[in-house]
């Protein structure tokens, strides 16, 4: 939700790929790992990948071992000893009147690596644990998104007639509504209301609600594609030709539609991913998403925006963090429609 | 004609209504909650509640308070907020209007410019050094969160290099209006116009690159080049002429969605009172009324420029003009 | 006419050309060794089946190919220049103005969103430095020349609003707007309904009379080829394997692919074939193309020799790429075409 329209970074075709020639005797996704596996900026994706969920990870053992800090507890008073001196982790400010005080700066030692930010929190830890948050979040809204987003669409395109009708417009509404607005205006509504869903309360704080907010805004524009597909294949001859030899339509979805709309779903798996991330760091930038003492990427960049001009990397540190990840998925989310499906498109 | 034309009008009142609805389901129709505490906003006097709740009909059916609320909104437009005691929502919107399209269309025009040079320039040097380095920037762009980019650019102009002449010219943050100086609106506006373009620049230049290529395949282009035109003129008046065609419903949606107030974050970062601070303002203050207004003259901006979009299609593109 | 050709120096003249492009699996070569000659005013047609480089040919001729994929040797002189060295800014000059390109699908030869009296006069003021309107002046009577109805409104229309026909026609005004000395018409007729072809053909035969432009006509069609062509150059898997003038060619075809090509055009008159004969297999597709004869795979006459270069054969100003010797080759023609097209 970098203001508002990224889902257009999914629009672009195939361009050159599309001419890559099909070899018939290969699976299509045998052919798309041996596409994936020689290309070099997937993997090189790949990699700063897996290395970023190990660090986020392993966010409890640096915080406990390495940095020796609690990340989610104010340290307003604490002082840490650096290359034998003692420095104060709230020191005195320099600026103004003199009465504030301004948190440690970077010392690029294990303890307050980066730094701390306002309430003397190692911002380090801090930007590990929030990585956990923010990649778990992206994830499981992924998830609810593309599930939501096959049913969906896959019900209005394979049964077509009224339930098309309906959910076709419902769809179009969502589609011109900006993804912003419903973002908030969900958020708004959940952060301040206590659900009950049995016997689980889920509370203001709680991380399914940024996970299913960010879950159900993107729907619209996976599941229109989706719709097109199945529509596209129910009026092909393969499809028709099954419906002559009298085969049930259960079984035709499920031979025939399903694995070609799973074929589409994973194309989007890592552009979503990547526009989730920055969704969630949007949504808790504003403060309506993960909610503290809760951290995730979006909320240090809030917490270092009073800070920016004093301790800059407190704000700078998990943008970076966030360009790294959006940018490894994006270069792997283009490598593998490439390899698994040159004409997705999004729109 | 006429056929098609009412047929549009009927699907964009469609989808007004659409969206009026569901945001009036969002906010009055949760379970659990009382709407006109709701809109009384926090620490409301019960005999306020009262009042809110005969005046807006909450004791009546669903669709009666969905009308009531329109009317207001629309027909009598003195829709008032209670957080912010007494005052009308709908001046409020106008007010902050004139500055979201400032930022919105300087920033439009920074995107399609850069973005078709970027998107050009990448197709004409296909697969070389130039391509393959424009593309990372542009998935770079595409890749920053943009209220990210805006406070970096906010600590690089404001603070850290403020004393330098290379930034020393930028003026504090906060908007100023263009009839008190264009020069200093100009100079206010810049830079946040650049951190809104850099999202789009990339979309845009990927996409354009992808469909500049694609187009290269087409006949019509060899056509170009068998008649001698020149290389530059092969790309300008055919290949990218064709490109636009996708590229004008891309840029309408966002144009219409931006305007409708979606690139708040931008204005929060950089203290712009636009539309979209005003939404999220009032959402932080749950100011019902004000979200129903700015959400209402959001969704209708959406419409408007979607529709305008089909009107310049049929400019750009005569395949569509009918027989 | 080939006595002429052979005095004065040929409008085009092609030696030795081949073309190669990269891909994958490395460089594979599309076009092998070709040499032809065009003179001013003359019909040559260049016949094969899709896939034997016909385009291929033409396009590197034109140097329409992408330069970074496709390797182009051999030397090309037209009208005593060198169009294979010449550099891009120049050939750009040559390109429209005096060689013109009538495309195979007119549906898809015109840019969509121009009307064609613009993109005619676009090409006359690439080339001319004429004003506008004079351009559009000159398109109306372009588009009157090739037999367009109303040209004055036609002009004003965009190419959805034609007909294949009316299209396949405003491509070939196109061609001809700066008088080329060559115009170069890649399958112009395949796209189109019968009727229109025949159209299409009178037109191109009048057109060369009028405007005195020698035409190569790429096709894989022979019965377009015996309508139009002066001369004929029968191209397989790369290679032109049989040139000659067109009596000769239909006469006494000379490669045995040839008469395949020749006994699968359905008779005309006499009893109706109960299958019509066609040549079995596949053409090899580049990477595949062996080193000796490439037609051998599919030929019924091949032996070992076939295995090496085949050599030249000649019969005056008709030659030919087979081993096969005169005797030999009278014979085995007879029991492939029978008497019917030998006499």
């Amino acid at each position: 939700m970098s203001d508002a329209a990224a889902p257009r970074q999914m629009t672009e075709t195939g361009g050159d790929a599309a001419a890559i020639p099909a070899r018939p005797s290969q699976s299509p996704w045998r052919r798309a790992w041996r596409i994936l596996r020689r290309d070099k900026a997937a993997i090189g994706a790949f990699v700063v990948l897996v290395l970023i969920v190990a660090a986020c990870l392993a966010a409890p053992i640096y915080a406990n071992d390495l940095a020796r800090t609690d990340p989610f507890r104010s340290t307003l008073s604490g002082s840490i000893v650096i290359d034998g001196q003692t420095r104060k982790i709230m020191e005195a400010s320099t600026t103004g009147l003199g009465l504030g005080t301004t948190p440690i700066g970077p010392t690029w030692h294990w303890q307050y690596m980066l730094g701390a930010d306002n309430q003397g929190r190692d911002v380090a830890a801090r930007l590990l644990y929030g990585g956990r948050n923010s990649l778990l979040i992206a994830t499981a809204a992924t998830l609810i998104c593309l599930v939501l987003a096959a049913a969906i669409g896959t019900i209005a395109g394979f049964f077509g007639g009224w339930v098309d009708m309906v959910l076709s417009r419902i769809l179009e509404v969502l589609w011109a509504f900006p993804v912003y607005l419903l973002a908030i205006s969900l958020s708004i509504v959940l952060l301040t209301t206590e659900f009950w869903i049995g016997p689980f309360r889920i509370g203001s704080g709680s991380l399914i609600l940024p996970i299913v907010i960010i879950g159900i805004i993107y729907v619209p524009y996976i599941a229109r594609p989706v719709r097109g597909r199945v529509l596209s294949l129910r009026h092909s001859e393969f499809v028709l030709a099954a419906k002559g030899l009298g085969i049930p339509r259960w079984r035709i979805l499920l031979k025939d539609i399903l694995p070609n709309v799973t074929t589409t779903l994973i194309v989007y798996i890592p552009i979503m991913m990547a526009l989730n991330i920055v969704t969630e760091s949007a949504l808790s930038f504003l403060s309506i998403g993960v909610q503290p003492p809760d951290a995730s990427w979006g909320t240090i960049i809030q917490d270092g925006q009073g800070l920016l001009y004093t301790r800059p990397m407190v704000a700078l540190a998990p943008g970076i963090a966030i360009v790294l990840t959006v940018l490894a998925l994006n270069v792997l989310g283009d490598s593998v429609r490439d390899a698994v499906d040159p004409r997705t498109k999004l729109r | 004609m006429v056929f098609a034309i009412l047929q549009r009008l009927a699907q964009m009142l469609f989808v007004l209504f659409g969206i009026s609805a569901l945001v009036f389901l969002i906010f009055f129709a949760t379970p659990g909650s009382d709407p006109a505490a709701r809109i009384a906003g926090r620490n409301a006097a019960q005999e306020t509640v009262e009042a809110i709740r005969k005046d807006f009909g909450f004791d009546r059916p669903l669709p009666v308070q969905y009308a009531i609320m329109m009317e207001k909104l629309f027909v009598s437009r003195d829709l008032t907020s209670f957080v912010n005691r007494g005052l009308e929502v709908v001046p409020q919107v106008m007010r902050a209007a004139p500055i979201t399209l400032s930022l919105v269309f300087g920033a439009a025009v920074l995107w399609v410019v850069g973005s078709i040079a970027v998107g050009v320039l990448a197709a004409m040097t296909r697969d070389t050094i130039i391509d393959k380095g424009l593309m990372i920037l542009a998935l770079i762009g595409v890749s920053m969160p943009v209220f990210w980019l805006g406070e970096l650019l906010n600590l690089v102009s404001q603070s850290r290099f403020h004393d330098t002449f290379l930034f020393s010219w930028v003026p504090g943050l906060g908007y100023k209006p263009f009839f008190d100086g264009p020069w200093l609106w100009f100079k206010t506006l810049v830079i946040p116009w650049f951190t809104l373009a850099a999202l789009y620049i990339g979309i845009y230049g990927r996409v354009l690159r992808a469909n500049l290529v694609e187009t290269y395949q087409e006949d019509y282009i060899r056509t170009a080049r068998a008649k001698g035109l020149s290389p530059s003129r092969v790309m300008i008046r055919h290949a990218l002429r064709m490109s636009l065609i996708p590229f004008v419903t891309m840029f309408g949606m966002d144009f219409g969605v931006l305007v409708g107030g979606a690139a708040l974050l931008t204005e929060v970062v950089f203290g712009l009172n636009g539309v979209g601070r005003l939404t999220y303002q009032a959402m932080l203050n749950l100011d019902l009324p004000m979200i129903l207004a700015t959400v209402m003259y959001a969704s209708f901006f959406v419409v408007v420029t979607n529709a305008l979009v089909d009107i310049l299609y049929v400019v750009i593109d005569p395949r569509v003009r009918g027989n | 006419m080939q006595e002429t050709s052979s005095v004065n120096a040929p409008l085009l003249d092609v030696q030795g050309l081949s073309v190669s492009f990269s891909t994958d699996r490395g460089r594979v070569k599309a076009i092998d060794d070709v040499s032809f000659k065009v003179a001013e005013g003359e019909i040559l047609s260049i016949v094969g089946e899709s896939g034997s480089g016909k385009s291929v040919t033409l396009m590197s001729l034109l140097g329409l190919n992408d330069p970074k994929t496709t390797f182009v040797d051999g030397a090309v002189s037209f009208r005593g220049r060198h169009l294979l060295e010449m550099p891009d800014r120049e050939l750009r000059r040559l390109r429209g103005k005096e060689i013109g390109l009538i495309s195979q699908d007119p549906m898809t030869a015109l840019t969509p969103v121009y009307t064609i009296g613009w993109q005619i006069a676009e090409q006359i003021r690439a080339h001319e430095n004429v004003s506008k309107s004079a351009a559009l002046k000159r398109a109306v009577e372009l588009l009157a020349a090739v037999g367009l109805p109303n040209p004055d409104e036609a002009k004003d229309r965009y190419p959805h609003q034609l007909s294949g026909g009316m299209r396949q026609r405003a491509v070939i005004a196109m061609a001809l707007s700066c008088n080329p000395k060559l115009l170069v018409a890649d399958e112009p007729t395949t796209a189109l309904d019968v009727t229109v072809q025949a159209q299409v053909l009178d037109l191109l035969l009048r057109l060369r009379d009028d405007f005195g432009s020698a035409i190569i006509l790429i096709t894989h069609d022979m019965g377009v080829v015996a309508e139009v062509a002066d001369r004929v150059h029968v191209m397989y898997a790369g290679r032109i394997v049989e040139k000659g003038a067109a009596e000769a060619i239909f006469e006494r075809p000379m490669h045995p692919y040839s008469w395949g090509l020749m006994a699968s055009i359905p008779p005309i008159d006499g009893p109706r074939l109960p299958r019509l004969p066609s040549i079995p297999g596949m053409p090899p597709s580049p990477e595949a193309i062996p080193p000796g004869c490439a037609f051998a795979p599919r030929c019924r006459f091949a032996r070992a020799a076939c295995a090496e270069r085949p050599p030249q054969r000649r019969e005056g100003d008709h030659t030919v790429l087979c081993v096969l010797d005169a005797k030999e080759r009278e014979e085995l023609r007879a029991s492939v075409l029978g008497e019917a097209v030998a006499a």
